[in-house]
Parts: C-alpha cells; sequence; structure tokens
C-alpha cells in the first residue's frame, strides 16, 4: 500500500520528520517497506513552446523552440532550441523542461549536446520520464493556468512530498487507504483526524426514477449504494490525479477510471462504474449464482460462476459482473458513455474470498472485500466520486438527486467488554482505565464505562469498558483484540520485557540425546550428512530398484519430478553420491537421518472407515538412518554397524539375506537388533549403481533409528562387569565350516557354549583355496579365556577348548582344523 | 712412562718397592683410561674390557703381588691399586654408555621419515549445517528451561490449520502454499481453500507440534519444535520446498507480552551475542494475538546500516505473539486461566547468515565440497 504524505495531510495535520514519521508507521505496524522523498527536479520547469520546425537531416525528431524566462539560446527569435522525438506538442503549449545539468529521476544527466547537427539545449519531458505517469509517448502538456518559468513540481503540489510504501498486515483494511492510515497516524502524534465530507452539486432527476437495486441473497450483499451521473466526457484525468495514482501504483486510464481509483485509494472503497446506457432501466441486482452461469469480465475472458459465487445481475436476471471481483464486459465505460452508473457495495469477506481465489482474479478491489470494507463509508464515498468527477470533468457533470441504498445482511456492531486487570496481565504493565480510552478512542474504539457487572472471567472486572467497535475494524471482536490494538499504540517498544521461568530443568529425551551421539560417531567413522530432498520423481523409486514400496503420491506438486514422499532413503543418498561422482569426487561417504514414508497404516476395514482420527489418515513415517559409500564394499558397511553396536551398547546381528530390495542380490544381510529385523546392510545392487552411472560399488546401510535409540537409552544404564585381575589364556581354533553357516553363527556358538570364562571370540582367519573341501572355508578364531576369582588351570582350558569344538562341530557340520 | 703394564715386572715380590708399585699402578690407571677412550665400538670396549679387569689384567697382577709387601706399606698401595680400578671402571662404564646412546643415534637417524609425505588417512565427516544450526539453537533454549517436542510431517489439516484458529476458507490460509497429498478417496483438493479437516497436509510449519503438546501435557509448558516443513515454492536463492524451522511455546499463568519480548531478548543475546539485541513490531497470524514480527540488530552491521539490512539496522528474523485464546481453547486450555506465547523462525536461513551463504539452494546439493567446509 503506498501513501503520499500529501495525501494523507488531506485527513490530518500531519507535521514532523519524513523518516520519524516513517518509524511512527512501522510502529503502528504498517511497516514502512521504502520511503521516497519525490525528487524536487528543481531543473525541471513549466517552459512554452514558441514553434516547431522540422529537423533538417531526421524525420524522427524535430526542432522545438522554447520560451523560457530568462534563457536565450540557438532557437528562433533567441529561445532555446531542443531536438525532440514527440510530436504531440503544438505551438503555445506548456510542457515540463527539463533544463542543462538537471539529473532526471532515472538518473540521466541533461547536458547540452548535438543530434544529427543540430543543438539541443535541454528536454522536453513525458510523464515517464519524470515518474509521474505512465504514458512515455508524447510530451506532457500542462493546464495553461500553470506559471511559466516555475518549478514542475511545486505547480503538481508534489514539491517536498514523500512516498511511503507500507506492508500492510491482513487484519488492518482499514490500512488499506490513505484515509486509514491517516487515522492510525494521527493518533499517534496526537492530532485530530477527519474525514471531509463531500460537496456535490445535484442538478438532474431523483436517481430513483433512473435506477433501482435489488438484493437478492441478502447474505451476500450488505449494502448496495448507487448513484448516477450525467453529462460525463470521458476524457484525461488532470495531472495532479494522474501523478498520485501513478506514484501510488496505479495506471491512469481515463477521467472516469481514475476517479474510481482514486477513491478506492483514499477511503478503501472499491467502487464499480456502468455505462447506464448499457444497463436496462438502470437496475442492478445482486444474488449467488446456481452455478453454470458465464459471463465475459473487463479483462476480456469468459468466466463460468460456480454455486454460490456472487453476480451483479440486470433487469433481465442476466450476469453483468462479479460481486465484489470484476465487472462485466458487455455494460463498460468507453469513449462515448455519458450517463455513468455507479456501485458501491459492502460484500461478505468470505463469499468474495472465495470466488476471487477460485477464478485466481486477485484486484485492488477484491483484496479490499476480502479484508473487510467500511459500510458506513458507503454514502460518503459515493458522494467523494461525485465531488471528485465534477472537478475534473471539464465544465463539470449533473449529478442526479439523491443516493440508492440497498440494505442486506450487516454485521452487527461488535461490542467488546475490557477489562484493565486483563489487558495488564496480557501486556505486562498495569493499564488504568483512563489509560486505556485516551489509546482506543482517538482510532475510533468508542469508550464507555460498562454497566455490566457480572464477573465473565477470572480476572477483577475493575474499570470495565466497553468498547464499541467501529465499522472500519471488522477484525476486532474480542477482547484479547482489543489488547493488540492498546499495545499498537501505546507502542510495542515501551512495553517490558520479562523473563518467565519454566518449574522444570530444560532437556534433550535420552532419544534426542541418543541422536545426536548417533550423528557424532557416523561423523567421527568418515561420514558426511546430506540433506537430500524428500520428494521424488515416482521413476526414482523405481530407479533404486525399490519395487515393492507403493510410494505416497502429493496432490498438487510443483514437478512430477517432486511428486512422491520417498518410501526409502536409498533413492536420495545414491542421487547423492552419483551427484558427487559427477563431480569428479567419486568416494564420498554421506548419511542421512531422516523420515521415510509410507501410506497409512491399514488396520480393519470397518475401524478404518469409521476412524478418523489423525493416527488413521496420516502417513507412516519412520526415521530411518541411510549411509552411503561411494566404491566401498560391505565391509565399510558392516564395520559401522559394529562401531554402533559397540558405541551404544547393543546386540546387533547380521543375517544374510538374498534379493533385497535395490540391494546386491548375494551381498546383503538384515540387521537384527535383538533378533528383530530392524535394517539391511551390504552392497547396492550394481544394477541400481550403473542406472545413477556410477561405475564402482557402493556399500549400504539402512536402519530403523527408533528401535536403536530405545535399546541405546535402555543399554546407556548397563551395570559395570568388573575387570578381572587374574591372568588370561588366548586359544586359537580354526574350522572347515560350510559356506551355508553364517560365521556369525559359528561364532555364537562359540560364546554360548564357552561359558562366562570365554570373554571374547575374534574372527582372525578366513581362508579358502585348495586344501579345503568344496562349499567349505577356513574360519579361524581367538578365544580369550579368563576368570573373575582365580586363574584357569591348564585343564580349566582344556575343557572349554574341548567343549567349543564340539558345539561348533555339532552344530554346524564343521570340523576342528 | 715406562712402557706398557703389561710389561711390567711384578712376579717377584723382593724387587718391588712401594714407590715402584704405585709408579706402575699410577702408569697401569693412564694406560687402562687411554684403551677405554680409545675404544670407538662398544666391540672394541669390551676387549679393553677384558684386559682391564681380567686376570692378567696389569692392576691385578699388582694386586697378587700385594702380598709381598711388608704390612706397613700394604695399606697405601691397596688404597692407591682399588682407587685406579675405581677410575677404570667408572671410565668404562662412562664409555659403555656412551657408546650405546650413540649407537642408538646412529640407528634412530636411519630411521628419518619426512612427516609431510604421509599419504591422507582416514577422514573425519561433518554434520550438515542445518543439523548443527538446529542443535546450537536446541542448546540455547534448554539452557533457558525448555523441553524439545518433535511431532510428524505430514499432518491432518485440522493439525495444520483449524486448530490454529485457521478454519476453512480463510483467507489467510493463502499465506501458506499448501503441499496436500493424495491418500485417495478421503483427500480433496477442494476450491484451493481447504476444508475438510481429515485433509492431509505436509506441514507448512511446525505449529502443529505445538497443538499435540498441549492437547497431552498440562501446564506449564516451555517447549520448542524444530523440524522440517514444507511449501508449495519454486526453490530459488531463498525459498526452498522443503526447510526447517524452529517454533517455541510457552503457556503458563500470568504469562504476558513482556515474557515474550523478554525471552527473546534473551535468546537472541545468547544465540548472537551481546552486540545484538531484539524488537517487536505489530504484525498478524491467525493463531496469535496481539501479533509481531521479531526483529534483531542486523549481524552483518551490528546496527550501523547496510546492503543486507536496507540501511534500516534492523532485520526481520521470525513472528512471534500471544497464543490465541481460539487456539488455546481448541486444546482444551482454560485461557482464563493460562495465558501462552508462541515464536517461530527459519533455521536455514541463520545458517545462511553465520556462514555468508548467499543461495540457498547451495545447502541442498549435497555437494562433498560443500558439506566438508563446516
Amino acid at each position: 500500500m503506498k501513501v503520499l504524505l500529501s495525501w494523507l495531510r488531506e485527513f490530518a495535520p500531519i507535521e514532523g520528520d519524513p523518516a520519524e514519521l516513517a518509524d511512527h508507521l512501522s510502529d503502528l505496524g504498517m511497516a514502512v517497506e521504502e520511503m521516497r522523498m519525490l525528487p524536487p527536479l528543481d531543473g525541471v520547469v513549466v517552459a512554452r513552446v514558441a514553434g516547431l520546425r522540422p529537423h533538417p537531416e531526421a524525420d524522427r525528431i524535430q526542432l522545438v523552440d522554447v520560451e523560457l524566462p530568462g534563457a536565450t539560446g540557438e532557437g528562433t527569435g533567441g529561445a532555446l532550441q531542443v531536438c525532440c522525438g514527440a510530436f504531440n506538442m503544438t505551438e503555445g503549449d506548456l510542457v515540463p523542461f527539463a533544463t542543462v545539468g538537471t539529473t532526471m529521476p532515472g538518473g540521466l544527466v541533461i547536458g547540452e549536446r548535438r543530434m544529427r547537427g543540430q543543438l539541443s539545449q535541454g528536454m522536453c519531458c513525458s510523464a515517464a520520464e519524470l515518474e509521474l505517469g505512465a504514458d512515455a509517448e508524447g510530451i506532457m502538456i500542462l493546464p495553461s493556468e500553470f506559471e511559466l518559468g516555475a518549478p514542475l513540481m511545486s505547480q503538481l503540489g508534489l514539491a517536498g512530498d514523500v512516498l511511503y510504501d507500507l506492508e500492510v498486515n491482513p487484519n488492518r483494511p482499514d490500512a488499506m487507504s490513505v484515509a486509514g492510515v491517516a487515522r492510525d497516524l494521527a493518533a499517534r502524534l496526537g492530532v485530530p483526524f477527519r474525514i471531509p465530507a463531500p460537496v456535490v452539486s445535484e442538478t438532474g432527476e431523483d436517481v430513483s426514477t433512473v435506477a433501482s437495486v435489488e438484493i437478492i441473497d441478502a447474505d451476500l450483499c450488505g449494502r448496495f449504494g448507487v448513484r448516477v451521473i450525467r453529462d460525463v466526457s470521458i476524457g484525461q484525468s488532470p495531472l495532479w490525479m494522474q501523478a498520485r495514482l501513478t506514484l501510488c501504483g496505479m495506471r491512469p486510464i481515463n477521467s472516469v477510471v481514475d476517479v474510481s481509483n482514486y477513491v478506492m485509494l483514499e477511503l478503501g472503497t472499491p467502487n464499480h462504474t456502468y455505462d447506464l446506457a448499457l444497463v436496462p432501466g438502470g437496475h442492478l441486482g445482486t444474488r449467488r449464482s446456481a452455478g453454470g452461469e458465464r459471463l465475459v469480465t473487463l479483462d476480456g475472458s469468459e468466466r463460468e460462476m460456480l454455486r454460490g459465487d456472487g453476480l451483479i445481475v440486470d433487469r433481465d436476471d442476466r450476469p453483468i459482473g462479479i460481486s465484489g471481483v470484476m465487472g462485466g464486459e458487455n455494460t463498460e465505460i468507453g469513449d462515448s458513455t455519458t450517463a455513468v452508473l455507479l456501485e458501491l457495495a459492502w460484500w461478505d469477506r468470505l463469499s468474495i474470498s472465495r470466488t476471487s481465489q477460485r477464478l485466481g482474479l486477485r484486484s485492488e478491489a477484491s483484496m479490499r472485500f476480502e479484508r473487510g470494507t467500511d459500510h458506513e463509508l458507503v454514502p460518503i464515498a459515493l458522494d467523494r466520486f461525485c465531488e471528485l468527477l465534477d472537478r475534473v470533468t471539464p465544465g463539470g457533470v449533473s449529478v442526479c438527486r439523491g443516493r440508492l441504498d440497498g440494505r442486506g445482511d450487516l454485521p452487527p456492531t461488535t461490542r467488546v467488554r475490557v477489562r484493565p486487570a486483563r489487558m495488564s496481565h496480557l501486556l505486562g504493565r498495569p493499564f488504568s482505565s483512563d489509560e486505556l480510552r485516551g489509546l482506543l478512542d482517538p482510532i475510533g474504539l468508542q469508550c464507555t464505562e460498562s454497566d455490566d457487572a457480572a464477573p465473565r472471567g477470572a480476572e477483577p472486572d475493575d474499570g470495565a469498558l466497553e468498547v464499541t467497535i467501529p465499522s472500519f475494524r471488522p477484525d476486532v471482536v474480542t477482547e484479547t483484540d482489543v489488547a493488540e490494538e492498546v499495545a499498537r499504540h501505546y507502542g510495542y517498544q515501551r512495553l517490558g520485557r520479562t523473563v518467565p521461568r519454566s518449574p522444570e530443568p530444560g532437556r534433550l529425551t535420552p532419544a534426542q540425546r541418543l541422536r545426536r551421539d548417533l550423528r557424532r560417531v557416523l561423523v567421527g567413522a568418515g561420514l558426511s550428512e546430506a540433506m537430500p530432498n524428500p520428494f521424488l520423481a515416482p521413476d526414482a523409486v523405481r530407479r533404486a530398484g525399490i519395487d515393492g514400496a507403493d510410494p505416497v503420491r502429493l496432490l498438487n506438486p510443483l514437478a512430477t519430478e517432486e511428486s512422491v514422499l520417498r518410501p526409502s532413503l536409498l533413492p536420495g543418498l545414491i542421487a547423492a553420491a552419483a551427484y558427487n561422482s559427477s563431480h569428479r569426487n567419486d568416494s564420498v561417504s554421506l548419511f542421512e537421518i531422516g523420515v521415510v514414508f509410507g501410506p497409512p497404516s491399514a488396520g480393519d476395514a470397518d475401524t478404518a472407515a469409521a476412524d478418523t482420527s489423525a493416527a488413521a489418515v496420516l502417513p507412516t513415517e519412520t526415521e530411518h538412518l541411510g549411509a552411503i559409500w561411494a566404491g566401498g564394499e560391505a565391509a565399510d558397511a558392516v564395520h559401522l554397524t559394529e562401531l554402533i553396536a559397540t558405541a551404544f551398547g547393543l546386540r546387533l546381528s547380521l543375517t544374510n539375506a538374498n534379493d533385497l530390495d535395490g540391494m546386491h542380490p548375494v551381498r546383503a544381510a538384515q540387521v537384527l537388533l535383538d533378533g528383530q529385523a530392524v535394517g539391511v546392510v551390504g552392497e547396492v545392487d550394481p544394477v541400481v549403481c550403473e542406472r545413477h552411472g556410477l561405475s564402482q560399488r557402493c556399500a549400504w546401510l539402512q536402519v530403523n533409528v527408533e528401535p536403536l535409540l530405545a535399546a541405546a537409552s535402555a543399554a546407556a544404564e548397563r551395570p559395570y562387569r568388573l575387570v578381572s585381575t587374574y591372568p588370561s589364556s588366548d586359544i586359537d581354533l580354526a574350522f572347515a565350516v560350510p559356506n551355508g553357516v553364517q560365521a556369525s553363527q559359528v561364532r555364537s556358538t562359540l560364546l554360548a557354549s564357552g561359558g562366562d570364562e570365554l570373554r571374547s571370540v575374534d574372527l582372525f582367519d578366513i581362508y579358502r583355496g585348495d586344501q579345503m573341501d568344496p562349499g567349505t572355508r577356513s574360519l579361524a578364531y581367538r578365544l580369550r579365556l579368563q576368570a573373575d576369582d582365580r586363574t584357569l588351570t591348564d585343564e580349566q582350558v582344556a575343557d572349554i577348548r574341548q567343549r567349543c569344538i564340539d558345539a561348533v562341530e555339532h552344530a554346524h557340520s564343521a570340523v576342528l582344523r | 712412562m715406562n712402557g706398557p703394564a703389561t710389561d711390567t715386572p711384578a712376579s717377584t715380590a723382593a724387587d718391588v718397592s712401594p714407590e715402584a708399585l704405585l709408579a706402575s699402578i699410577d702408569a697401569a690407571r693412564g694406560e687402562g683410561l687411554a684403551a677405554v677412550a680409545a675404544a670407538a665400538t662398544s666391540d672394541e670396549l669390551t676387549q679393553v674390557e677384558s684386559t682391564l679387569f681380567g686376570r692378567k689384567a696389569a692392576l691385578g697382577q699388582i694386586k697378587q703381588g700385594l702380598g709381598s709387601l711388608p704390612p706397613d706399606q700394604r695399606a697405601a698401595v691397596g688404597r692407591a691399586l682399588n682407587e685406579a680400578q675405581q677410575d677404570l671402571r667408572a671410565a668404562h662404564a662412562e664409555a659403555a654408555d656412551e657408546l650405546a646412546a650413540s649407537a642408538r643415534r646412529e640407528q634412530l637417524q636411519r630411521e628419518w621419515l619426512d612427516l609431510t609425505e604421509t599419504p591422507p588417512g582416514p577422514e573425519r565427516g561433518h554434520l550438515h549445517l542445518v543439523t548443527q544450526t538446529t542443535e546450537r539453537l536446541e542448546d540455547v533454549f534448554v539452557g533457558m528451561g525448555f523441553t524439545v517436542s518433535e511431532g510428524p510431517q505430514a499432518e491432518t489439516d485440522w493439525y495444520n490449520f483449524e486448530a490454529l484458529n485457521l478454519p476453512a476458507a480463510h483467507p489467510a490460509r493463502s499465506m501458506w502454499d499448501t503441499l496436500y497429498l493424495d491418500l485417495g478417496e478421503r483427500t480433496e483438493l477442494g476450491d484451493g481453500e481447504g476444508g475438510e479437516a481429515s485433509n492431509v497436509v505436509l506441514r507448512t510449519h511446525t505449529s502443529p507440534v505445538q497443538i499435540r503438546v498441549m492437547e497431552v501435557q498440562p501446564p506449564p509448558i516451555y517447549t520448542i519444535c524444530p523440524g522440517r516443513v514444507f511449501r508449495r515454492d519454486t526453490a530459488d536463492a531463498s525459498h526452498m520446498p522443503v526447510f526447517h524451522q524452529i517454533e517455541g511455546l510457552v503457556v503458563d499463568r500470568g504469562i504476558s507480552f513482556a515474557d515474550l519480548a523478554g525471552t527473546l531478548e534473551e535468546f537472541t543475546s545468547a544465540y548472537f551475542g551481546k552486540a545484538i539485541s531484539s524488537r517487536l513490531r505489530p504484525s498478524y497470524f491467525p493463531f496469535t494475538e496481539p501479533s509481531a514480527e521479531f526483529d534483531i540488530t542486523c549481524v552483518i552491521c551490528e546496527g550501523a546500516g547496510c546492503q543486507t539490512c536496507q540501511r534500516t539496522g534492523w532485520i526481520e528474523l521470525g513472528g512471534c505473539g500471544m497464543v490465541h485464546p481460539n487456539v488455546l481453547a481448541n486444546c482444551g486450555i482454560d485461557f482464563e486461566e493460562w495465558t501462552g506465547f508462541a515464536f517461530g523462525f527459519g533455521i536455514d536461513r541463520l545458517a545462511l547468515m553465520r556462514h555468508g551463504i548467499d543461495d540457498l539452494r547451495d545447502m541442498y546439493t549435497n555437494d562433498i565440497r560443500f558439506l566438508s567446509q563446516f
């Protein structure tokens, strides 16, 4: 929302340093995004076109003799000579003239120069060149009453003006107008605010004889005001109006459209003009559409209405506009229009919001209606339109007597009980009723002493006020809303600062702490943390070899490449490894701890249908750890698994498994935590690697973090085992073990049969080769034996050794070598 | 010198005078010391040792002849003999140590290494900047007495919007471009306005976690909710469809707007340092009232005004406010008895600010050349 300081001053005597005013605006919640001091442009002055001559060497430029008091030059009769590319001037016109040495708003410095051999001693300016209007085609022709030789900006009333670009929050409909901003600022500065009463001289017949209004759906339209203006001649609006509109971000079109926009900016009341001649009987009706009706709107597109959309219809129930959003082409004002039917309505906010969002038509008007306009301004704004159109139309216009004022459902006046104690509680500083009045009255929130003595809440009611909320603040409905107004006008920065203390100490949960530890274990093991996109292309899931999953789809993805939620961390991490490989970093090791998604857990059909609780409809989310080693082998992933087990005291074991999704067909295993499968480890399917352009092997580990952290949390309390002070003995056992038996099984058997004195079992040698029977390999283990309370005798060691051998040979068809 | 000690006639005690003995002791001592000094290797020194201390050694022979001296003269000669012997032993021990040490030195010299020749060893990995930043933020708030709460990333319309005072068709819903999930017939996109409470969205903020906390935990509540959030935004230098936020929630008796301002100020100076302070400006969020924008002193210019802060000296960090009574009511909390405040801001942007990263997308390429810098 852009506002000019000079415009604000039409509503309140606002004085002071522009930068300080900007601070006040920001502090009131209308953040100043940009403050522009309009350039004084002292070098641009009013000059007269004394003569026009063709350029001897060029067709597209002409020579202008410019008359400027006190200046002489190369032109005819001592006038300044200017080369000009525009041809819209005639002799005697007043034009803005940039003298030599002037810096233009765009930064261009005007110098004396020759164009095709002819001297140019300054520049005649277009509105666009001065950033005062959109017109870049022709030179601005100034009103004949402008003073020759005077600076242009002072003649336009813009000298020393300041343009503020404000960020207005959606809950401040009042701040969507110059008047509303002025009201807030005046209250802050303690100066009076007033909307001047427009002066309209009514001359024509009574409006009711030429127009009528019918509100068919009262819940759609709360108020529908109409005026009729005759003897309209469509032309350009005056420069001051064009300049204001341009500076405030609206393009000047013609006198009627400009006045319409001017009133909207000034009072926050969007309005619409119809060519009276095109509206049969001057009748306007408004109702909700039953759906299916079609209308070509002002932008030339045909729109189809849905049930409930608000429409303006004519006498024959034919749609001629979309309520509060955009008018129809069939009744549009044109150059030949002489009578204007002016609509100024108050619409239901939600209806406008729904229709404009659905149609993707967000206009300055719909933006204001959505936030809520002030229905009490309807007659004032109607009159202001007439007053201005009369002023800007050469010869004036005739305004028909009276206004039509159709009424539908208007919101009732809101009254809010405001307790000083509650305000003090919410804002952390004592406020008396008088203080509250002092802050609320100036912004139109009228306070009276409440005569309702019945306490309504926990806070004491002493000094309670009854606050009547004005029609321009539909956002204020509760006591808490009033607290924000109090805080805003008292000043957020002036409210105190205290720090409340939790009765409990702050802390992370055990799982949160352990998750941090897990990340550090991974980093210590040389892996870096990646954060791949959790959105995937459906194809990416298959490309990663994951066939079993039915990934959750997005209903409105931005792109197909990001249309499903990952069912696994593999697609993201292998893509990350491939990205690095393609940038000549072939052997990266990456991990991620992140959520993977699955369809909602089904439950049985009967309860699922009835159960709308969040848990029943939400997709499943599981936090996984994924780790990839580009150029790595299965052992890398196995080692990390062991490292995690050691770090957190977990009983993790592996079971070889074939044909897992995305995994090497025979270099993969399931990771078991206390016997329950929690993940997979091994190598990525080489086919998957190739599809991603990776020529090397990739080691891979993916585990469900939740059970891991739960077990780690329990294991964190594990008791101390005394370190024995007695000597230990080592024995080495090598077995010929069939290939079908996992080494880990042999190890488990050893551990189980060795008894309490068997302290560790380490696989230290593996041999496959000629000396072995086919289908077997040699596995050599080093066993360390030790007792807590004595030195083991040779006999005891031999006994344990034999137990271990017997157990392995028996359980695994293995043979001691 | 009287010639080599070994040639000294000492077999016949008769022709030996004490003076002669003393002289030959002296000579043997001198010769012995010279021999020790002359030994250049430990082998040579071993040889010298046997000549000095063996049975045929000069001093040994003199000692054998000691008995032939008259008793009154034996003591003086014996003393001299012992002294000479001790001198030689000490000299020998010293020489042996010296030679061993120099042999060790030589051996170690041969082990010379250019340590800069070492090929790279195992590397340490790196935590993602988002993780580092999140943990740093968590630590500050934990120090201030907060717990850390988590919740699902996919949420029902109720948790993401309605419970937060954003009923269906609320115009402010357009403040978030929402991604909806397709979970079969239960979900309909409607007219871009959401609606069905059971529609499932990817959470647009971590506020649903606040609702979930308030549903199960009676006040007082002091918690933060960091986590991943989603918007239907095209990626550019300052936007990602997937990014991270941290929100805070306090609900307790007597909580005021001043408590919000004080808490944010304490956080600001704890996280950014004493030179950085905070300010609140009026703003609008459906779930808070009064609402505020939370600015901090520009961390680049420390308030002097620069390009980053558009010469204002302040940068916008996030939003905050007093928890809206409707939100408390939706969670079954009596808002006359309990009041609260909430705040939230982006985590990714803090990481960008700290390290001077211009483009948010760089943080998510997973390029090891990026990751390994932090």
